[in-house]
């Protein structure tokens, strides 16, 4: 990059407001105090023992993962709906799905992590662990699909379709694999005793994972918005540029 | 024309262009057999009962790895030639198309899943006993074929139309068929007197992925105008 | 073997989350070169 540069105020804390900022300081200071409950506050259980610590992360994550998939389907409706048809609506799907597919990922090893400590093994075919990791890879595709390229609201009708057959499968594939899952074992989930603390951190922890949510959803959505603005100003660019040239050949 | 008259004549078109090029025949079927002798392979047949008790899985495992083929192909038909483009400015509407090439694809599915059972009967000792069970197989087969042709129909649809999407097919695909594979595969068994369920077991699932591909079918030719029209 | 799991899992549930944080900065950082103050309505 030859051009000059703006001032640096513009460059340092592109995506941050005031909002953002406070936002931020309160995450990282509830994420800190989870951090504190889950690893030294609260007591080993009496079955998992220390074990269970992995929960404290693991609940949040899942949570969160959850929450940014149902944000996905509810901005593709927005988007999908024509009065409220917007880009924005399309990025937020997007951010959203984008944040939720690493959380989910996140959540399947440390799920696997606490199942090796309590039941002895990293995966048992329980229709929850099932379906979370067939959410992973529908919401892989549909990432792959905001990835294929074309214009803008090409990008956003199609991966909204996608999005809208993933809420309808999902129930679906939970209750058949449920069902499948029931002729075959037995649920085999420990139970341990929860006591008031231990609920409070994983409590704390989804509280923590909702701030976090919030602050990376509105910081990959404004980033993604730039990334839309860049490639419209090529266009745009490249346009002015071929019509250029068209009329220097023709004179 | 309605939307039947669109879906039918689309439908006979697509059955026509297979008859002639026979590459069902030719190409996806032998690849099935093919698949399902490598499954054979696989299980160690010497030593046990577990392809017997496995063959009914096998059967729509091999039905879903050919329906990736099948769509690449159905669409590819279109795609040569801009003919997709041509359908669409003559006006044909988006639904009929869906519907016609679900058909046309759930035919074909047919054909093939009957191959396949009888595959499966000779190279897995499997055998479907009574009447009972042999329509608790067919009305499996005709349920499953198109809910797997909706789906597919409605995913190749997406996937036509530009370079490097044929790879994509299979990772959207396959996670959403986890219903139609699970309920054909369980039904299957019932009629094969395999898996341990009974007939109304069996039926129960035939529901389901039948409940699935109402799903398929009817959210399919809503959403097909909007994945085409781009 | 617990300790050295649940230290993993913590390590990668903040590290993945840093990760992210710090790669989404970074493509911010650059993008704010190319995109005018007038195409960020949130500043």
């Amino acid at each position: 990059m030859g051009r000059a540069m703006p001032a640096p105020s513009t460059t340092r804390n592109v995506t941050g407001t005031r909002f953002t900022r406070g936002l931020g300081i309160a995450t990282l200071a509830s994420i800190g105090l989870l951090a504190v409950l889950g690893l030294v506050v609260t007591p080993a259980d009496a079955v998992q023992r220390n074990g269970v610590r992995i929960m404290y992360v693991h609940v949040p994550s899942v949570w969160l993962a959850y929450l940014a998939f149902v944000v996905t389907g509810v901005a593709s409706a927005a988007y999908l709906w024509p009065r409220t048809r917007s880009l924005t609506w399309d990025r937020i799907a997007g951010a959203s799905a984008e944040i939720g597919v690493l959380y989910v990922a996140i959540t399947l090893v440390t799920g696997s992590l606490w199942g090796r400590l309590s039941w002895g093994r990293y995966w048992v075919w329980d229709a929850r662990l099932t379906t979370t990791a067939l959410l992973f890879v529908t919401y892989l595709g549909y990432l792959a699909v905001r990835g294929l390229g074309g214009t803008h609201p090409q990008r956003a009708r199609r991966s909204a379709l996608v999005a809208m057959f993933a809420v309808v499968e999902i129930p679906l594939v939970h209750f058949s694999v449920q069902r499948w899952n029931t002729l075959h074992q037995e649920e085999s989930i420990a139970k341990g005793e929860i006591n008031g603390l231990m609920l409070f951190a994983i409590f704390w922890g989804v509280v923590a994972f909702t701030l976090l949510y919030v602050w990376l959803l509105l910081h990959r959505q404004r980033v993604m918005a730039m990334e839309d603005a860049v490639e419209d100003r090529g266009l745009d660019r490249a346009l002015v540029e071929r019509r250029a040239e068209a009329l220097v050949g023709r004179t | 024309m309605s939307v039947w008259a669109v879906a039918r004549r689309i439908a006979a078109k697509d059955l026509r262009i297979e008859a002639r090029s026979r590459v069902l025949v030719n190409q996806v079927l032998p690849f099935s057999g093919v698949v399902m002798v490598l499954f054979a392979f696989a299980l160690d047949k010497a030593s046990s009962d577990i392809p017997r008790q496995v063959a009914p899985g096998l059967v729509w495992l091999a039905t879903v790895f050919s329906l990736l083929v099948m769509i690449q192909r159905v669409f590819a038909v279109e795609r040569d030639d801009g003919a997709l483009d041509a359908l669409r400015v003559a006006g044909v509407t988006p639904a009929g198309l869906f519907l016609g090439k679900t058909i046309g694809l759930a035919v074909q599915l047919l054909a093939l899943d009957l191959v396949l059972v009888v595959l499966a009967v000779i190279l897995f000792d499997t055998a479907v006993a009574g009447l009972a069970a042999a329509g608790l197989l067919a009305v499996t087969v005709v349920v499953a074929g198109t809910a797997l042709a909706g789906v597919g129909t409605l995913y190749g649809g997406l996937a036509a139309g530009a370079k490097g999407r044929d790879t994509l097919l299979p990772l959207l695909m396959l996670p959403v068929v986890v219903p139609v594979l699970i309920g054909a595969t369980r039904s299957t068994e019932a009629a094969f007197g395999t898996g341990g369920i009974g007939m109304t077991e069996g039926w129960a699932w035939v529901a389901l992925v039948g409940a699935f591909a109402a799903l398929a079918v009817g959210g399919g030719a809503l959403a097909f105008g909007a994945l085409l029209e781009e | 073997m617990t300790t050295t799991f649940v230290v993993l899992s913590y390590l990668l549930t903040f590290g993945g989350t840093a990760a992210l944080v710090a790669a989404m900065v970074h493509r911010g950082r650059r993008l704010a070169r190319q995109v005018p103050p007038e195409d960020r309505p949130w500043t």
